[in-house]
């Protein structure tokens, strides 16, 4: 018998260059004098320093969570710089003072800035290290009344809007990393989509991480007012080194009656080698509150990168009749591994959510899914439907499932299903007996698994999710 | 006459144990070879063996098709050279419509062939006529791969991938097995349609009955991992008629 279904090569990964620039890094460690400084290179109101100190003070007092189940090395908090920025800070009124520089990295991921290459249709902040270099469209988005832009900028800018809704999905002592976002977070974005407005344009940010022994704390905040709509995308990527990384990032999401967001994710930060050296520890909270009455709040995340994943983006549905939703596919291929999932909180009456997650696993990565569906007792009639799917490729991998359900009213129908197959020879030699590569075989049959996922994703997204995870997977299959 | 496959002393083993044990035959342009044999004969190897299945070790032996080597093909490069083989037991693609999985197969063998890509509209020109052939309306090609299929309608499934991709040389595994009449009547017609004097067919089963909807020009007996014994169409009739422990019986022992 030869080869099997597995042969561990590790493709290159495409976004593994650094981008040779001039930066301003604050010295490792952390302690209230960092705090203090990157709250005055952000020129921050004294509001802002006040709540990220009262955060750093709660912080001190957690501990690191290790119920997930992942495993890594002690991380040292005292290591990691907190603050790195390009030297040649930009003017964001003008896109050709923006370091060509920064321009051409992003270029290379396939995100052109530069006014007349930008992407039709689709606004884009771009984060480079913890300050955001570029956003585009913000003009054309202000005529309908849209605020886009970096989280610096808005809390300088519109900070009742900040103060009245930061923290107020995420508090800065929900769990040991949101209160470390909270007390050093650089860079994110803002919007916040003014009543009625239907959101002319999808809006998105991309992060890119640069300096090495730095850690990235984006903050992202997204109020929808009253019957708005909005379509929200995130990219990420970073530069193959052997040192881990950290990304802990928070994004909190409001929307009011009969809004609706959807939040969709490519998660590509890099992954690691084969023997599990280096890559991001990517440690994430990202929750929704449906806080109107009929609101919607929908994730899709597709995510392919980090050494480690913990993330779990969740939904409060707070408003009577609203809607959560979350669609996933979570692929580990060599040594990563990843601890992700879902939280549904049901408050409001005849609430809705709808949870279907992919999770794919190859060489010897681990991949779990973890989801908690909560019916409180004032929820009624609520409703849930669950499908979690579980492929395997080779025999050294795994795929776990934890769900836990809570059900405090019994007006509530609960409905949840689970699958785990294994991509098996028969299945590729099926697809190579017509003429496909082992390469296609396994994307189409990958690509076929997740379709539930993807066609929750914008188009140009969607396909950059099939994309990204025929290389993610390429090599995992002899 | 143009021989299409000339496979000589073949070997071949799965896990170890020796399935085929010297298989010699010979195809021309424009035959239909049955391969008849009891169960555990080595019929459902040797489609396997020439389709290129990684499961079987060929351990001596050759075999030409269409003037190369085969054994030293891929599978899918077999498959794009025009070997085609309808499996016996088809397997499901989730998420994957008969229409994307059908156009990927034809692209795959146009673009080695050096023809160019179809599109969407275009293949679904194509299309339309070989649904005729097997009985199906347009329904079917937006459902996934066999998945929801029945036994019949698989093996159908197959025989419409078949008259899409065209191919130089169909091996049709006990594409009989599992049919009622009628859907044996569809499929036979469907194969002796699809003939062409340029390429051939191997019919592997276990059973007469399909042999009088597609007449094969010889018969092989294959057992214990060779072929024991060649004829006519009248040797299938004679095996019908005295079962398969009448060749074994006569076959010299190994």
């Amino acid at each position: 018998m030869t080869g099997g279904i597995e042969a561990q090569v590790l493709q290159p990964y495409k976004y593994g260059f650094v981008t040779d620039i001039e930066s301003d890094v604050v010295r490792p460690g952390l302690d209230e004098d960092v705090i203090r400084l990157i709250s005055q290179k952000k020129g921050e109101p004294e509001w802002m320093l006040e709540w990220r100190l009262h955060a750093f003070r709660n912080w001190l007092k957690m501990s690191e969570p290790h119920w997930p189940n992942v495993k890594y090395g002690p991380i040292d908090y005292q290591a990691i710089s907190y603050y790195a920025a390009p030297k040649s800070k930009p003017k964001l009124d003008s896109m050709d003072q923006v370091d060509p520089k920064l321009l051409e990295t992003f270029e290379k991921l396939g995100i052109p800035l530069a006014e007349q290459q930008r992407l039709a249709g689709v606004a884009v902040d771009a984060v480079f290290d913890s300050v955001s270099v570029a956003t585009t469209f913000r003009e054309t988005l202000a005529k309908s009344g849209v605020i886009f832009c970096a989280i610096s900028d808005a809390i300088r800018e519109h900070p009742d809007l900040v103060r009245r809704y930061l923290g107020s999905v995420v508090p800065h002592n929900d769990n040991y990393f949101a209160a470390l976002n909270s007390a050093v977070f650089t860079d994110g974005s803002f919007a916040y989509i003014p009543k009625g407005v239907r959101c002319p344009m999808e809006l998105s940010t991309y992060f890119r991480i640069n300096a090495s022994s730095t850690g990235q704390f984006e903050r992202t905040l997204i109020v929808a007012e009253e019957g708005s709509y909005v379509s929200y995308l995130e990219g990420c990527s970073a530069p193959i080194r052997d040192e881990n990384q950290l990304h802990a990032a928070v994004v909190e999401l409001v929307a009011l009656d009969d809004a609706e967001i959807k939040y969709s994710t490519i998660q590509n930060w890099y992954p690691g080698d084969e023997q599990g050296r280096g890559g991001i520890y990517n440690f994430v909270t990202k929750r929704g509150k449906c806080l109107g009455n009929r609101s919607k709040i929908s994730w899709t995340q597709v995510e392919t990168g980090s050494a480690i994943t913990w993330k779990y983006p969740g939904c409060i549905l707070q408003g009577d009749n609203s809607v959560g939703e979350f669609y996933s596919v979570a692929v580990t291929n060599n040594r990563q591994q990843a601890d992700t999932g879902t939280k549904m909180i049901h408050m409001g009456k005849n609430t809705r959510s709808t949870i279907v997650s992919k999770g794919i696993s190859a060489g010897q990565g681990q991949n779990t899914y973890r989801g908690l569906v909560k019916i409180l007792k004032g929820a009624e009639h609520a409703r849930n439907y669950s499908q979690c799917d579980s492929m395997l490729i080779g025999d050294r991998c795994g795929a776990h499932t934890f769900p836990y359900i809570d059900v405090r009213n019994s007006t509530a129908i609960m409905e949840h299903e689970a699958s785990t197959s294994k991509i098996g020879e028969d299945q590729i030699f099926y697809c190579r007996q017509r003429g496909l590569s082992s390469e296609d075989a396994v994307s189409m049959i990958v690509n076929g698994f997740c379709k539930e996922v993807f066609k929750e994703l914008p188009m140009e997204f969607a396909i950059e999710a099939q994309r990204l995870l025929g290389i993610s997977l390429e090599g995992s299959v002899g | 006459m143009t021989t299409l496959l000339e496979i000589r002393d073949l070997h071949a083993t799965a896990d170890g144990r020796e399935i085929l044990r010297g298989v010699d035959l010979t195809v021309n342009a424009g035959e239909v070879h049955a391969i008849m044999g009891p169960n555990g004969s080595g019929k459902s190897t040797l489609a396997q063996v020439l389709a290129g299945h990684p499961a079987f070790t060929v351990t001596s032996g050759t075999a030409r098709y269409a003037g190369q080597d085969l054994l030293a093909l891929k599978a899918e490069e077999r498959a794009r050279e025009g070997l085609f083989l309808a499996f016996q037991y088809p397997v499901s693609v989730r998420g994957i419509t008969n229409a994307y999985f059908l156009r990927a197969a034809l692209n795959a063998v146009r673009k080695h062939r050096g023809q160019p890509e179809l599109g969407p509209v275009e293949f679904m020109d194509l299309l339309e006529g070989k649904l005729k052939v097997i009985g199906w309306d347009d329904s079917f090609l937006e459902r996934p791969v066999n998945e929801g299929l029945s036994g019949g309608e698989k093996k159908r499934n197959e025989i419409l991938q078949l008259a899409v991709l065209e191919p130089k040389l169909a091996v049709l595994d006990e594409t009989d097995s599992g049919l009622d009449i009628d859907a044996l009547k569809t499929v036979a017609q469907a194969v002796g349609r699809l003939r062409r004097p340029d390429s051939a067919t191997v019919l592997v089963t276990h059973y007469y009955r399909i042999l009088t909807h597609i007449e094969p020009d010889v018969v092989h007996v294959l057992s214990g991992g060779r072929i024991v014994k060649s004829g006519g169409k009248e040797l299938a009739l004679e095996l019908e008629d005295k079962g398969y422990e009448w060749v074994r019986d006569e076959a010299p022992v190994a």
